[in-house]
């Protein structure tokens, strides 16, 4: 473990890291605010690339594979960059008795990508959650934030289809 | 300093200035109705109360969950009990006319239904009643009267003898006594203590805690408060989802006014009693559900449990002697300080006291959140609070306890449920979530479906959980494809004891049940896929499929 006064300096001059400088210094600087300075990682940049966890390692004194250990250990945590347009469909129990299969089949045949993946124009990326809590409106998937309740492999296309030709709301 | 007599002021004024209003229209704006667009209803009745001049006279409150999430967006017009549902923002001016009129009748809902008739509530007696962003409205409703009244007139240990008659168990889906893991922690020595309220609701399908965090989310801080007074600490942790937005959002709100009202901080109400919360966001894994991997994701590691004992009663959080208990359990704290724990204990069933919040989904009528005593049985929760199977389709199995549970048959509806008489066929009360499932459905490929997601949510630390898992979904994706024969649901028996006795938490300990459970009630199921002995292997494709 390092000792003594050495911080490393954020990757970039970009402004978005004072705000994760702010987490840390929030937190005091200790090994115990790895996840919520990873959470504020992921909240500014989108993602968490190799550099953010080098920065944030170094700087909470956390050796750099446990952060990565970390880092890749939890889902909510992205290690790529997203598409411009984002699509979670929910695999909670209530929306997969409900369709979710059907829902996957779409985006897997009309779009080419399964959970984790991002279209190779870089438009949308399909994601999944464990369960959105919104059972009572199952299947639902959240397109770009907005959730789609009693959703429909035809609908889902649409909705996604539109992603893709970018003339989304 | 807050005193009884200042909530009761406060109280007092709130009560006046909402009779001020003739009409109250009360909008959800919990993540359920939400998701159907309430947000948009709240802000179309307020623009339109306001287009009329009406703001004296007509208050648009948002509340918390009113429970029939399925006929979301919800709107309760307070002072004549008249329901809407699925009211989109064009109804703002029609609901408006009908203030001083007749309702609106295509868009009423029966709030006579059984549904809501057949609930006692306890933990949500505040949801769809109060607006979760003012602290005014939950202390109006009785709120923080248990805190001072435990900090002014009771010792730490009567509170915990309290809770020890209340008789509550742990609501997470254990069901320990609470008021003996409290009096444990309260025993233990240390110059610090934590309690951490687990609020990290990772069973898919359901949404219980959800709902109470974002419709009443000062009832889970009071009752954390009143916890740290018992036992003597004097620090909180709620470890929440990150997936649960809404929820975070209401929390940070609601301990920033505790916070100003001396009702959370240093000193009080007053007293030598100091508390302090903190949130601590979970980051999308399943296992940081079991108590010490909580702790490991709580002190910034990866979240994978390590062996018990040492239980976090004796050594916890930093080492520390710790509280962890579920956000429902905190939720009933309050009212058993105020009522009194032989209140508490006079609902529900011998062994299993009060009430349970459920949260019903799946191919059922009424989805939604639900909370009864202990004790009514599986056929009450279905066919008349749930209102039966929709589409003409039959029942066949109701799931509980999400992927550490069991699917129960229709000859078991009749059971009560409790913690006990739903372990006795194989299932386990969980946390809440209630699945109905109908004939439409595998029960094999619903074995599978758990089963997949234990294998991914397999920490890795154990063997038996990590490996079996992956092996038990391997044999029932060879079941499902019409490849496998009887010898192979033998090693899947065989597999699923070894991984129940074998791993080192509660994941793996209860990954076999959803399998164990189906062999159990629906074994036709998984034969009726199986090839003669003596099968090539290459037989037809499976007949089963989802819906």
């Amino acid at each position: 473990m390092p000792i003594g006064p050495f911080k490393p300096a954020p990757p970039s001059d970009d402004k978005r890291w004072k705000i994760v400088a702010g987490t840390m210094r929030r937190h005091g600087e200790t090994p115990n605010a790895l996840i919520e300075t990873l959470h504020t990682v992921q909240e500014t940049f989108g993602f968490i690339d190799k550099d953010a966890l080098r920065f944030v390692a170094g700087s909470l004194r956390v050796p750099l594979s446990k952060a990565y250990g970390v880092a890749t250990f939890y889902h909510h945590f992205q290690m790529k960059p997203k598409g411009e347009h984002t699509c979670v469909i929910c695999t909670g129990t209530a929306c997969y008795i409900k369709g979710v299969p059907e829902l996957l089949a779409v985006m897997r045949d009309e779009f080419g990508i399964s959970p984790g993946e991002t279209t190779a124009d870089n438009r949308v990326s399909l994601l999944t959650a464990r369960c959105v809590g919104a059972c009572g409106l199952a299947p639902v998937a959240v397109v770009d934030g907005d959730v789609m309740g009693k959703l429909t492999a035809s609908q889902l296309r649409e909705r996604v289809g539109r992603c893709v030709r970018d003339d989304a709301a | 300093m807050t005193q009884l007599e200042d909530l009761q002021r406060i109280a007092s004024e709130e009560t006046e200035r909402r009779q001020g209003c003739r009409h109250r229209l009360c909008v959800c704006i919990a993540a359920g109705c939400v998701s159907s667009h309430s947000d948009q209803v709240q802000a179309s009745l307020t623009n339109e109360v306001k287009r009329r001049g009406l703001e004296g006279q007509v208050e648009v409150r948002p509340v918390g969950c009113m429970g029939l999430c399925s006929a979301g967006p919800l709107v309760q017009e307070e002072t004549s009990g008249v329901l809407y549902q699925h009211v989109r923002q064009e109804d703002a001016a029609e609901i408006l006319d009908s203030l001083d009129a007749k309702p609106v009748e295509r868009l009423r809902c029966d709030s006579g239904q059984p549904f809501f008739r057949r609930q006692q509530k306890i933990v949500l007696e505040n949801s769809g009643v109060i607006n979760p962003h003012r602290i005014e409205d939950y202390i109006a409703a009785g709120g923080y009267e248990a805190l001072v009244q435990a900090l002014t007139s009771m010792k730490p240990m009567e509170v915990v003898e309290e809770v020890i008659r209340s008789g509550l168990r742990g609501r997470g889906g254990g069901g320990y006594p609470t008021g003996l893991k409290w009096s444990t922690v309260a025993k233990a020595g240390g110059d610090k203590k934590y309690v951490v309220c687990n609020a990290d609701e990772g069973d898919p399908g359901a949404f219980m805690d959800r709902a109470v965090l974002e419709s009443d989310p000062h009832r889970v801080l009071e009752g954390m408060a009143i916890a740290g007074y018992a036992t003597g600490a004097d620090m909180g942790y709620v470890y929440i989802r990150a997936e649960y937005p809404l929820a975070i959002a209401h929390l940070r709100t609601a301990i920033r006014q505790a916070k100003k009202m001396d009702l959370l901080g240093n000193s009080i109400c007053g007293t030598r009693f100091n508390f302090d919360v903190e949130l601590r966001l979970g980051a999308g894994a399943f296992v940081c559900g079991e108590e010490t991997a909580l702790i490991a994701s709580i002190e910034g590691g990866r979240g994978q449990p390590r062996p018990r004992p040492p239980y976090p009663a004796q050594s916890g959080l930093w080492g520390k002697s710790t509280l962890i208990n579920n956000v429902e359990t905190f939720a009933n704290i309050a009212p058993i300080i105020r009522r009194g724990g032989d209140w508490f204990a006079s609902i529900g069933t011998a062994k299993s006291k009060g009430t349970k919040v459920f949260a019903l989904a799946g191919k059922i009528r009424n989805t939604g959140l639900i909370e009864v005593p202990m004790g009514v049985t599986l056929r009450e929760i279905v066919f008349d609070i749930g209102g039966g199977i929709p589409g003409g389709h039959r029942f066949k199995a109701v799931q509980t306890g999400g992927p550490s549970g069991g699917c129960i048959p229709e000859q078991h509806l009749d059971m009560p449920v409790d913690y006990d008489s739903l372990r006795e066929i194989g299932s386990i009360m969980g946390s809440g979530g209630m699945i109905v499932i109908d004939e439409t459905s595998s029960m094999v490929d619903v074995a599978k479906y758990f089963m997949e997601f234990c294998m991914s949510e397999s920490c890795g630390k154990c063997i038996p959980c990590r490996v079996g898992t992956h092996h038990m979904h391997g044999l029932l994706e060879k079941i499902l494809e019409g490849h496998a024969s009887a010898a192979d649901v033998a090693q899947l028996e065989a597999l699923c004891d070894m991984v129940m006795h074998t791993s080192l938490c509660g994941l793996g300990i209860t990954a076999p049940n959803p399998v164990l459970s189906t062999l159990r009630h629906f074994r036709g199921e998984y034969e009726g896929l199986l090839q003669p002995a003596g099968g090539n292997g290459h037989a037809s494709p499976s007949p089963a499929g989802g819906a």
